[in-house]
Order: structure tokens, then sequence, then C-alpha cells
């Protein structure tokens, strides 16, 4: 047989290597794939800002200490926002309390302890699943098993409460995400010295991902924040009379004022109030989640610098 | 006991393993002396590493794997009921193919064990202290490394971090040492010197390492075990194994014509 001859343009050294037409096509497909791309962050990052921009702007003539310090007045159409930005502080702080310890070791099991078998299956098909619940279905739960059923009332608790199991699923998935980041190299060395998997887990495993599940954590259930139905349903209130600037309005089986509620109130209930108020309140419940955001990206770097691989 | 001539570091009988229902091992006897270095050798997936991961009880963890056959260390069946994986982890150390020292510093990785096995009572400074000096001193690294202890382990080089991980088994007086090819991720010097130390060490543990490379086999160990497709082939001295291979599938391999 004739062995093949390369292509013509092989045969002289000036005209090897140069573009193609081949080439020239897909190097402009290339082009297009990538700012097609840059295109659709823009478009995405585009509505963000002008929305933080617009209310904030709108904002602007009611942003001063005193409207953060304020009690609202005059049925609620003067004064500020004191009650509902702490009862908001307070429903995220009851929250993460009861959420982070339960979500983490619940990860924990799931993730070091539990076997491959059909029931840890359907408990992780079920967790993913949960997350996907809207919130609602969430409130009405709240509402029939710890407002009624655990007789905690109308309540901070009853509504942390709720918010805490709205958050377990995403809490459990972010922990697991953070626990799987740990090599599984370390746990063997360990095991191959004879500790137990308690022991693993407590001087290996939890140093090396304390930073990832603190922030993820923080970030779960700092996103409660903004949540309306929730605690509509089992304990956040309209109007609580409190005093300006104080720290601790609220006992926990008390009902308590939150942002989101509130907007919802003067957006929509209460007639007569100041437009710049409404925005006011809009930029002041992104604010505190940012600012939460904020605190744990700030813990994760701070972590991340001591450790250790 | 090397005063006990008859005893051996680990002892298999009809020792048969199944992933799922893949047979990895078949009938595999053998008897493994103490006090001498045996290498496994043969072509990946001949089960080597299956092997060796019998002795520590390490395989089971995966719920998929079943076996058969008797495994005894030191004349000690490790399936008897009262044996302790935790015990029987402590008695044998593995080496692995990539050092893998945990994230902490070179002290705590060599205490690592020592904590974990004592209750806090009984531990103090000075124990610690003497435990890191002799079981860095043992490895030849103790003048290297005695003004970084609290260096981290993870920013040592491949080798000291290979030696780091020998030193680490040492202080829990282990009497068996597995290797799972524990020079691959290392440069020739590396090599030489993981092999030298296997030889110091060699007169009080049971040293079995898998090895990939034949003529490290053939160099650094005293008895060589050729595996083939989950069976045993050939078991005897190194250098009878390679000048006088018994089996043609021995020879075959070792004059390279197949693995």
């Amino acid at each position: 047989m004739e062995a093949t001859t390369p292509a013509e343009s092989y045969t002289v050294a000036s005209q090897r290597f140069v573009e193609t037409n081949l080439v020239r096509k897909k190097l402009k497909a290339e082009q297009t794939a990538k700012w097609f791309c840059l295109g659709m962050v823009i478009l995405m990052i585009l509505p963000l800002v002008s929305l933080v921009t617009y209310v904030f702007i709108h904002a602007t003539p009611s942003l001063n200490l005193e409207f953060f310090l304020e009690v609202p007045k005059k049925g609620m159409t003067q004064g500020g926002i004191w009650p509902a930005l702490v009862g908001t502080v307070y429903l995220v702080l009851v929250a993460l309390a009861i959420s982070a310890p339960v979500g983490v070791m619940a990860a924990i099991y799931l993730n070091e302890y539990a076997k491959d078998n059909w029931f840890h299956r359907a408990i992780n098909l079920a967790v993913i699943n949960l997350a996907g619940v809207p919130s609602i279905v969430h409130a009405l739960f709240g509402l029939g098993a710890f407002v009624y059923a655990a007789k905690f009332g109308y309540s901070i608790i009853s509504a942390s409460l709720t918010l805490a199991i709205m958050t377990m699923p995403v809490v459990i998935t972010s922990t697991r995400e953070a626990l799987n980041a740990v090599p599984i190299a370390f746990r063997e060395a360990c095991w191959n010295t004879g500790a137990t998997k308690w022991q693993t887990i407590r001087r290996i495993v939890m140093p090396n991902s304390i930073s990832g599940i603190l922030t993820g954590v923080i970030l779960e259930v700092s996103r409660t924040a903004g949540e309306t139905a929730p605690i509509m349903f089992t304990g956040a209130v309209f109007y609580k009379a409190v005093e300006k600037g104080d720290l601790f309005p609220y006992f926990l089986d008390e009902q308590c004022m939150a942002l989101s509620m509130h907007l919802f109130a003067i957006s929509t209930q209460v007639p007569n109030v100041a437009e710049s108020m409404k925005f006011a309140t809009a930029i002041t419940l992104l604010g505190l989640v940012l600012a939460i955001n904020a605190t744990s990206i700030t813990l994760r770097m701070w972590l991340r610098s001591r450790k250790k691989w | 006991m090397s005063d006990q001539p008859q005893q051996f570091g680990i002892e298999t009988e009809d020792l048969c393993l199944w992933y799922e229902k893949f047979q990895a091992l078949i009938d595999v006897s053998v008897k493994v002396k103490d006090g001498l270095i045996t290498s496994l050798i043969g072509p990946s997936g001949c089960g080597k590493t299956t092997l060796l991961r019998c002795f520590n009880r390490i395989n089971e963890r995966y719920g998929y794997v079943t076996s058969t056959g008797i495994i005894k260390l030191l004349g000690k069946n490790i399936y008897d009921d009262d044996v302790s994986l935790i015990e029987l982890r402590k008695a044998v150390g593995m080496v692995f193919q990539r050092p893998n020292p945990l994230p902490i510093s070179v002290y705590e990785n060599i205490v690592f064990g020592l904590k974990i096995h004592t209750s806090r009572k009984d531990l103090n400074r000075v124990k610690l202290d003497e435990a890191v000096e002799q079981a860095l001193t043992e490895v030849g690294m103790w003048n290297d490394l005695k003004d970084h202890l609290n260096r981290r382990a993870i920013d040592l080089q491949l080798e000291q971090q290979q030696k780091l991980c020998i030193a680490r088994l040492l202080p829990l007086k282990p009497r068996i040492i597995l290797m799972d090819e524990p020079c691959s991720a290392l440069d020739v010097g590396g090599t030489s010197a993981i092999e030298e130390l296997m030889y110091s060490l060699k007169d009080r543990y049971t040293i079995l390492i898998v090895t990939h490379n034949m003529a490290q086999a053939r160099r650094a160990s005293d008895e060589c075990i050729f595996m083939l497709l989950g069976e045993l082939i050939e078991h005897s001295r190194t250098e009878e194994l390679f000048l006088n291979p018994k089996d043609s599938r021995t020879a075959d391999y070792i004059e390279g014509r197949y693995g």
C-alpha cells in the first residue's frame, strides 16, 4: 500500500503552524462564548445593583441614627424602627443558637458515622428535599407544632424554632460540605493509630473544618432575617411598645416586632407612611443581612489564616 | 519474638476476599516471619494492597467487602471475639503511599497516638518529650528536627513527611508495620533513606511492604512474595525468588514479560 502523504502545507517549512480557516472559526466561537457569558454576568448584576441603589437613594431622607434608635410613633407613621431591628436580631440569634448545634451534630453523624444503607440514603434524600419546602408550609408547621402543640404560644421561641427548622437542611448540607473538604487521608491516618471516630472528629476533622462550618451556618441562618411568613404565623407582631434604644426589650416567651414584618405593615397596612421610611426600613433589613454575612466572611478569613494545611 | 523461632508475625490460612462479586484474594495462605522485611510484589490489581489491608482489618470498613479464612497476627486470630480493633490498630502500624502527616505540628503528630491511647492523668510533658526524642532518633531525624518540633508537619519535605509517618507509629510500640508502596511518592534519595530506615528497624518488627518496584524488593527485603490475580504464586527468600523462581509465572514477571 502507498503511504499517505502529509498535506501540502506541511511540506513547506514556512507554512507550518499557521492559522487555518478551521482554527480561525474555533477562535471566533471561543470569543463569542466568552463575551456571551460575561454578558449574562452583567445581566445578573445589573438588577441587583440598580435595586440597591434605587432603594438607597429613596431611603436617604429618613436614614439617620434617630431612625434606628427611635420607636415607631403616631400609629407607625412617624419615629423609627428600633423594636423591629432588635426583634429581628433576637429571632436570628435564637434561631442560630438552636440550628447550629443540632444541624452540625446531625451533619457529623450523617457524614462520619452513617453507613451507606437505605435508611441513611432516605435521610439524605429527605434533607435535600426539605430544603425546598416553601416557607409558608414551615410557618404552618411552626404554628401547629410550637405555638399550639408545644404550647410555647406566639413567642420569639416559637418563631425562632420555626426559622431553625427551616434552615436545618441547608445547615446540614453546608456543614457536610465543610467536613468533606477535610482530606480522607487525615482520617485514615488517625484510624490507623487506633483512634476512635470521635477522637478523629474532635482532634482532626473539626479543627480543620470549623471555619467552613461556622461561616456556612451563619450565612444560612442570616438569610432567615428576611423571612416574613414563618414569623408572622408564630411570633411576630405589628406593634409592641418598647423603650427607645432598649437592648433587652423582649423575653423569649413574648412576641416581638421584626423588620420584615414591619416593612410589610408600613408598606401595605398602615396609611400615610412617608415613602422614605419604607425604603429606609428595607435598606436596614438589607444592611443587617449584609453585616451578618460580612462578619461571617471576616470570621472565615481569620480562621483560614490560622488553618494548618 | 525471635527466641521462639516457630512464631510468625503474620499467618493466613485459605484467606479469600470479595469486593461484592469480584474475588480479590483466592485461598491465600502465607507465613510472614517476625524480624524480617518481607516484600509483596506483583502486577497492578493482583491483590497486594488488599492483602496488606486485611491485616489491620481496614477492609471491613467498606460494607461490600466479605472475607473467609483465618488471619493470625503474632499467633492470635484477629477475628476472635475478644480482639479490639483499637488495640489491633495500635499494634499494627500502617504507612501509606502518599505521606499523610496530620495537619498539626511535628511534635503533635508523634504524640498523637500516645495522647489518644493514654488517659489524661498519665500524660505529662516529660513523657511526651521523651517519646518524641526517641521516635525521631529511631527514624534518624532528631538532629534535623529537634529545633523545629513546632513546625507544621505538612511543610516538611516529602521524605521527612514519610519518615515522620513512620515515627508516628513508634511511640505506640507496634509489632507489625505494614507499608503500602511507601516510596512511590519519593525521589531516589528519599527512597534509599526509607529503605535504610526499614533496615534499621527490621529486627524489632515484622515489616511487610507492598512495592511496584522490583528492584526495591530485591534490594530491601529478606523474603519476597509474588502474587498474581489474587493468588499467592511464590514465597521464598528474596535472592532465591529472583535467581531461581520456581514458577514460570514468577520468572516471566521478574523478567518483565508482563506487569
